[in-house]
């Protein structure tokens, strides 16, 4: 039809969870390059896309922080059934903006007192998958009580970035993803914790409206080339 | 219902608007006292400097204080320089925070109050003899005390509810810098609904009570002195 060109293009409304947020921006762009459709996303905390989710928000796919928030909506009957899938699997590291502060033996360094810091900032485990790693290296290392006092505490893991990046803490616990976001002069030093001394960050995804868009969508998000995209962000795949 | 943290959260949020309340009520008032006088005609622009924490979203004030308060902001460096304690995670740096996001609260009733009283009584007063700092004392200050009123209980209000600008600058630390809001907002991301419903009723009725008292205290006063609101 003639005037079909014309017509709005289908859209799709996706709430990422703020860590993914650029990434996923990255795939949106690219969705909307090679479809006809438009992505609108909505990025926060997963425990407010979770509550807003509950009280009928327009969202049409969820792409979460944890496992847990979609694991409690599929029981809930609020997904399309088997639409809870893996997208990320996140990697935690130390880092700190000034370079040569620390290197790989970080650790052993602040056991024996001789890095010197005032606050080292991770993300409250109790909210944010990554604090509840970084708890979990803590501890394996035997320096959650040695430290609890000099802990500050971000809400998510880009406040805690936050901390860091403005020097207010000298180090912290954060993502791989943002450390790769930042430019090579300003990478400081950071220090890639092995994956065995935390459980795994996975990140899952589930679809709340079954349509041909998000259908595609997912596809297209599942697909080799994009799952590599995710990998350069700085997450790993499942 | 409450955990310790609970209550150590309530505490150190009434502490705070107490704290905030009284050091914007003292060096907001000369402040006020000023803006309502001067006939500067530059004036308006320190009007809108008073007002510009009402523009920006909390966090994102809190956000720039976080910058300011670092090693490389201006206040951090100054505070390095001098060789002080850093503020960002402090309660000091939270109160830093509250005095100027509740500025606007606190200032513009005060401005307001003085401008309505007029140069007639102040005048008056000083054909009887009395000096300017007895003029402001006895006279401007208990025909504004209906303005004291609101800018206090303002003030008290909106830094008790503060979260965007703690959130940023306070580090969640509990029995330092981890309010109300925060504790709060820790429960519902957590899924903790019954706790955050609690600490919500609890924070709304704390605050109701404590306004009610003062609405009554200060009908009482403006009946028994005679001045309307």
């Amino acid at each position: 039809m003639p005037f079909s060109e014309n017509l709005p293009a289908a859209e799709i409304r996706v709430a990422v969870a703020s860590n993914f947020a650029t990434t996923m921006l990255d795939i949106a762009r690219r969705f909307e390059n090679s479809t006809k459709y438009k992505v609108i996303l909505s990025s926060g905390s997963t425990g407010k896309h979770y509550a807003q989710i509950k009280n009928g928000a327009p969202f049409d796919i969820f792409f979460a922080a944890d496992a847990y928030r979609p694991q409690r909506l599929e029981k809930e009957g609020r997904i399309i059934a088997g639409s809870r899938f893996t997208y990320a699997i996140g990697r935690l590291v130390l880092w700190s903006p000034v370079s040569n502060y620390f290197n790989h033996n970080v650790l052993s360094r602040i056991q024996s007192g001789k890095l010197k810091f005032r606050r080292m900032a991770i993300a409250n485990p109790r909210l944010a998958p990554y604090g509840m790693a970084a708890k979990e290296v803590l501890l394996k290392h035997g320096l959650w009580k040695q430290l609890s006092g000099r802990l500050v505490r971000g809400e998510n893991i880009n406040q805690t970035f936050q901390f860091v990046k403005s020097r207010n803490a000298q180090l912290g616990f954060v993502a791989y993803s943002q450390v790769k976001s930042v430019s090579s002069s300003t990478k400081g030093a950071y220090w890639l914790v092995p994956q065995s001394d935390y459980q795994p960050i996975i990140q899952q995804a589930v679809v709340l409206t079954d349509t041909d868009t998000t259908r595609s969508f997912i596809q297209f998000v599942k697909s080799k080339k994009i799952l590599q995209l995710i990998r350069e962000h700085g997450y790993d795949t499942p | 219902m409450f955990n310790e943290a609970d209550l150590t959260a309530l505490f150190i949020t009434v502490k705070l608007a107490v704290i905030t309340t009284i050091i914007l009520l003292v060096m907001g008032t000369p402040v006020a006292w000023w803006l309502a006088k001067s006939r500067w005609r530059f004036k308006f622009i320190f009007e809108a400097i008073v007002a510009l924490p009402l523009v920006l979203p909390p966090t994102v004030l809190g956000f720039y204080l976080l910058v300011a308060l670092g090693p490389d902001g201006p206040i951090g460096s100054t505070m390095g320089f001098l060789g002080a304690e850093p503020l960002a995670f402090t309660f000091t740096g939270l109160v830093i925070g509250s005095v100027i996001y509740s500025m606007p609260f606190v200032i513009q009733p005060l401005q307001n109050a003085f401008a309505a009283i007029g140069q007639r009584p102040l005048d008056v007063a000083a054909t009887l003899g009395a000096s300017p700092l007895d003029r402001f004392f006895t006279v401007a200050i208990p025909l504004a005390r209906p303005g004291f009123f609101t800018a206090a209980v303002l003030g008290f209000a909106h830094t008790i509810g503060e979260f965007g600008v703690v959130l940023m600058i306070g580090g969640n630390i509990p029995g330092e810098t981890q309010v109300v809001s925060i504790a709060i907002y820790d429960h519902v991301e957590s899924l903790e609904y019954a706790n955050a419903h609690w600490l919500s009723a609890t924070l709304m009725l704390l605050a109701f009570v404590l306004l009610i008292a003062v609405y009554a205290v200060n009908r009482k006063l403006t009946y028994k002195s005679g001045y309307g609101l």
